[in-house]
């Protein structure tokens, strides 16, 4: 076993996945915010169309993707403050592992009952409403 | 802005070594201030934006042209969108330039890939912002 690298950050250990993770899901969204402003963009060219590309967001994989579009964005803004707290905050960098832990529970207690709605018009469709 | 090309392992000076007094700029220290600050707002923004959009009355499922003629009748979210818009394209260009900065080693590799990033970026900054101000209700 090695040993880490003791009073860095970034250097191996949690610090360095939770920056991965930082950088991988700030890439996707990136990447998804061009797509989105393209898309949104077709209300410029009628509303057919606009409704057309629309209602693929509304099928049950792409809904699914969505899901994980929200998880993305909501771990970058929680690691996000994280990272703002250990650079401004005098106390930030001692108590930057109890942090992650923090996020990692909003994050959960967030997304439980997030997913569940995104999906619950999906889960109907595909196996019938119970109402 | 490009630092130059070193041969072998990057050397990083001793701390406290005297600054290099010419041609020294700031701009790296108002990138990493305006990541921070940008990334505050976004949090609101974003996270209001995709609560409202894909969870709140319906999510998704509720959204099409009307949906949209309906929101951009206010000013508020006009202006809602139009900040999130620049502030994400910015934030994420941004980041985006510092992962080009990290892993592409080539001087031109970094060049060009930077120039892709200025170019798709100023693209969608200005598509959107044209969409936002010229959007009529009545199209069609």
């Amino acid at each position: 076993m090695v040993s880490l690298p003791v009073g860095t950050l970034y250097r191996g250990g949690d610090g360095m996945w939770t920056w991965v993770l930082h950088r991988i899901t700030g890439v996707s969204v990136f990447f998804f915010l061009l797509v989105h402003v393209l898309d949104t963009a077709l209300v410029r060219v009628s509303p057919e169309s606009y409704d057309l590309v629309i209602a693929s967001y509304k099928t049950p994989i792409v809904n699914l993707l969505e899901v994980g579009l929200v998880g993305a964005v909501l771990y970058h803004a929680l690691n996000g403050l994280r990272i703002v707290l250990i650079d401004f905050w005098a106390k930030g960098p001692r108590y930057q592992r109890q942090m992650t832990w923090a996020i990692a529970t909003v994050w959960i207690v967030l997304m439980v009952p997030g997913a569940f709605f995104m999906l619950k018009h999906t889960f109907e469709a595909m196996f019938g409403s119970t109402s | 802005m490009s630092a130059p090309a070193q041969p072998g392992p990057v050397s990083i000076p001793a701390p406290r070594t005297p600054q290099r007094s010419s041609q020294r700029s700031n701009v790296e220290l108002y990138s990493w201030l305006f990541m921070r600050i940008s990334g505050v707002v976004l949090i609101f923004l974003v996270l209001g934006h995709l609560f409202i959009m894909n969870v709140l009355d319906g999510g998704v499922q509720r959204i099409n042209f009307a949906f949209v003629a309906g929101r951009w009748s206010s000013p508020f979210w006009q202006t809602w969108d139009l900040l999130m818009l620049w502030l994400a394209m910015i934030h994420g260009t941004n980041g985006m330039r510092t992962i080009i900065n990290d892993y592409a080693e080539r001087d031109q590799t970094r060049l060009w890939l930077k120039m892709l990033l200025y170019v798709a970026s100023g693209f969608t900054v200005l598509l959107g912002t044209l969409v936002i101000f010229t959007f009529d209700p009545n199209i069609g």
